[in-house]
C-alpha cells in the first residue's frame, strides 16, 4: 500500500493588544511593567456596582485593522458575556463579541514558497483581556496583577486556510507586520502584545472533510508557531498511521522540550454560556465615524512594496524584505532620499551588513546606533570614492561601535582611498620587486597570479589603494616589462 | 420544553452554585414554566424582525481614550481578603 499523502490544515485566533491609552471599558492606565494591581481600577477588579463603558479608540483601531484588510465592518455589533472562572478574571466572565462581531470577513495576502497565496479572514471582534496569576511562592497562594486586565484585544481569526506551518508562520509575520504599520498594537510579543493560538488537523491530500483538529495555546513567537505546529502535524499523522484517532483538545506547546501535551482539561471548560452583556447597548458605527477612520490609514505594506518595485526599481524579493516592517521602511526611504544614495546600494546595505549588525545584537532597527543620516554619509563616501566599498565596511563597524562620525573615523583612522596615480606605482613597483617568481609566472601566461599581486598591493596600502586603479597599474606594469 | 433536573445541576456547576436535588426540583419546575412562556412567543412569526440583543433601544455610549482613574490600590486591597507584595491572593491555582 503507498503511504498516504497527508495535507495539514491550520487556522490561527491571533489576539493583539490595541494600543489605547486606556482601558476598553474602564478609564485606567493601559500599559505594561507598572508596579502590580496599580492600574487596576474598580472596573478592573471587579468591585460590585462597576459598570462597563466603551473606550472609542479601541474601536477605531479595530475598524482601522478591519479596512486595511477590506473586511466587512459592521455597523450593528454587540457585546458578549464569555464565562468562566479563574481568578485573574475576576468579573467571572470576559467581555467579548461573540454572534455580531466589529469586523466581518476579509482577507490577507501572504507570500509563499509556491508565489503569492489568499488567507481569508473569518472575523475581528474585541474583548478585554485577562490578568496574570503568579504561581511563585507566596505560602501555598497564587497570587492576581490585574494591571493587563480590561486592556483591548483584538481577536483576528483566520479561515483553515494554511497548509504548513512556514504558511502559519509566514500569515502570523503578516498581520504583526500590519498591526505595526496601522499604528494599532506595538506587536511586542515577549511583553504578550500579540498572542497566537493555532487549530491544527490533517487529512489525506485530496479528501475534502477536515480532520479532527487540535488546538493549540499561547504561542509566543514565530520560531515557536512554526515549530509548534510542525510538532503538531507530524504527531496528528504518526497517530492516524498508528490506526489511532486524534482527540479534539487543547494542547501547550513546550518550547524546551520542543513538543506539545494535553492542557490538563478544565471540566466544561468549552461551555462559555455566551449571552450579550445586558450591561452594554448594541454598538452603531455610523459611515462618518468609518470614513474618518479612512482617511487615517497609512500606506499598507503591499502597496509600499509595489511602489519601491516602481520607484526604486527594486526586485521584489528586495522590497518585501525592505518593506515587512514599516520602520525598517522608513529607514530605507529616509536613507534612498538622501543625495547621492543609490537604492540598491543602500537596500544591499540594509539588508546585509545593518542587518546582520542588528541580528548579531538583537537590536530592533530603529535602536541602530547608525540613523539614516550617518549611513548615507557611509554611502556618500563610497559614491564619491573617498572610500572603497571594502573599507567602509571597516568604517560601518566602527560607527556602529560608537568611534564617531563616518567623516571622523574616516579621517582619524587614515581610510582615505589612496586613488594618486604616483603613489600607487610606487607600491606596484615594490610589490613586483617583492615577488619576481609571480611575476615571471604572469609574464609566461599564468594570469591567475595577477589576483595575488593585487591582493599583495592591497594589503601593502591598507586595502585603502582604489582597486580599480590598482588593476590598471598593476596590468600596465606588468605588460610594459614584458614587451 | 420542560427542564430536567440534571440540566439544572449541569448548569449549576458551571456556574459554581452549591445545590442539593431537591433545589434542582424546586428550580427545574421554575426555570421549566419561564421556558414555557418563551415557547408561547416561539410561536410568533418573527420573519423580516431583526433580534434584540438589548430590551432597550439604546446605542452604545462611547467615551473618549482618557486615563481619570488613578491608583488606589492600597484601599482597595484594605478590603481584600488576602494581598501581598500588591498582588492579590488567592487559594493556590495550577495549571
Amino acid at each position: 500500500m503507498a503511504a498516504t499523502e497527508w495535507e495539514a490544515v491550520i487556522g490561527l485566533e491571533v489576539h493583539v493588544q490595541l494600543k489605547t491609552r486606556s482601558k476598553i471599558f474602564a478609564a485606567s492606565d493601559t500599559g505594561y511593567g507598572a508596579e502590580p494591581n496599580t492600574r487596576a481600577c474598580a472596573f478592573s477588579i471587579a468591585l460590585p456596582g462597576t459598570l462597563p463603558v466603551m473606550n472609542v479608540e479601541a474601536a477605531r483601531l479595530a475598524v482601522r485593522f478591519g479596512l486595511a484588510v477590506g473586511a466587512r465592518i459592521n455597523r450593528h455589533s454587540v457585546f458578549a458575556r464569555k464565562h468562566y472562572f479563574y481568578p485573574d478574571l475576576p468579573k467571572g466572565y470576559q467581555i467579548s463579541q461573540y454572534e455580531q462581531p466589529i469586523i466581518g470577513s476579509g482577507e490577507m495576502e501572504i507570500d509563499t514558497a509556491a508565489g503569492p497565496k489568499v488567507i481569508r479572514i473569518t472575523r475581528a471582534h474585541l474583548e478585554e483581556d485577562a490578568g496574570k496569576s503568579l504561581h511563585e511562592d507566596l505560602h501555598g497562594m497564587t497570587g492576581i496583577d490585574l494591571n493587563r486586565a480590561g486592556t483591548p484585544l483584538l481577536e483576528i481569526v483566520s479561515e483553515a486556510d494554511l497548509r504548513s506551518a512556514a504558511e502559519a508562520a509566514a500569515y502570523l509575520r503578516k498581520v504583526h507586520a500590519l498591526v505595526r504599520y496601522l499604528d494599532i498594537s506595538d506587536g511586542n510579543m515577549q511583553e504578550g502584545s500579540l498572542r497566537c493560538d493555532a487549530n491544527v488537523s490533517v487529512r489525506p491530500a485530496g479528501q475534502k472533510a477536515f480532520g479532527t483538529r487540535t488546538e493549540l495555546k499561547n504561542i509566543n513567537s514565530f520560531r515557536f508557531v512554526e515549530k509548534a505546529i510542525d510538532f503538531e502535524v507530524q504527531r496528528h499523522i504518526e497517530v492516524l498511521e498508528g490506526g489511532g484517532a486524534i482527540v479534539q483538545e487543547t494542547r501547550l506547546y513546550d518550547a524546551e522540550g520542543d513538543q506539545t501535551r494535553p492542557m490538563r482539561s478544565k471540566e466544561e471548560a468549552h461551555d462559555y454560556r455566551y449571552f450579550p452583556d445586558p450591561d452594554l447597548p448594541a454598538m452603531r458605527l455610523d459611515d462618518a465615524f468609518i470614513d474618518s477612520v479612512r482617511a487615517e490609514l497609512p500606506e499598507l505594506p503591499d502597496a509600499r512594496k509595489r511602489r519601491f518595485q516602481s520607484q526604486f526599481a527594486l526586485s521584489a524579493e528586495d522590497t518585501a524584505q525592505l518593506t515587512a516592517e514599516r520602520e525598517f521602511a522608513d529607514y530605507f526611504e529616509a536613507l534612498a532620499a538622501a543625495p547621492g544614495v543609490d537604492a540598491k546600494t543602500a537596500a544591499n546595505w540594509l539588508l546585509g551588513d545593518l542587518t546582520a549588525a542588528l541580528n548579531k545584537h538583537g537590536m530592533r532597527i530603529e535602536q541602530s546606533p547608525l540613523p539614516p543620516a550617518h549611513m548615507a554619509q557611509l554611502l556618500q563616501r563610497i559614491a564619491d570614492r573617498t572610500i572603497s566599498g571594502k573599507i567602509a565596511k571597516e568604517v560601518f563597524a566602527a560607527a556602529w561601535r560608537g568611534e564617531g562620525g563616518v567623516d571622523d573615523i574616516i579621517a582619524a583612522r587614515g581610510l582615505k582611498q589612496v586613488t594618486d596615480r604616483a603613489e600607487i606605482e610606487a607600491v606596484v613597483e615594490r610589490v613586483a620587486g617583492d615577488h619576481p617568481q609571480q611575476v615571471e609566472q604572469y609574464r609566461q601566461g599564468r594570469h591567475k597570479v595577477f589576483g595575488f599581486l593585487v591582493g599583495q598591493v592591497m594589503k601593502a596600502t591598507g586595502g585603502k589603494a582604489n582597486p580599480a586603479r590598482v588593476n590598471e597599474i598593476l596590468r600596465e606594469i606588468l605588460n610594459r616589462e614584458t614587451g | 420544553m420542560p427542564i430536567t433536573r440534571e440540566q439544572v445541576a449541569h448548569i449549576a456547576r458551571l456556574a459554581r452554585l452549591a445545590m442539593d436535588p431537591a433545589e434542582a426540583e424546586f428550580h427545574a419546575g421554575q426555570l421549566s414554566r419561564i421556558l414555557e412562556l418563551v415557547e408561547q412567543m416561539n410561536r410568533i412569526d418573527t420573519t423580516g424582525v431583526a433580534p434584540m440583543s438589548h430590551p432597550q433601544d439604546a446605542a452604545l455610549r462611547l467615551r473618549d481614550d482618557r486615563v481619570t482613574e488613578h491608583n488606589r490600590r492600597d484601599q482597595y486591597q484594605r478590603i481584600a481578603p488576602a494581598a501581598e507584595h500588591g498582588l492579590y491572593l488567592v487559594p493556590r491555582v495550577i495549571e
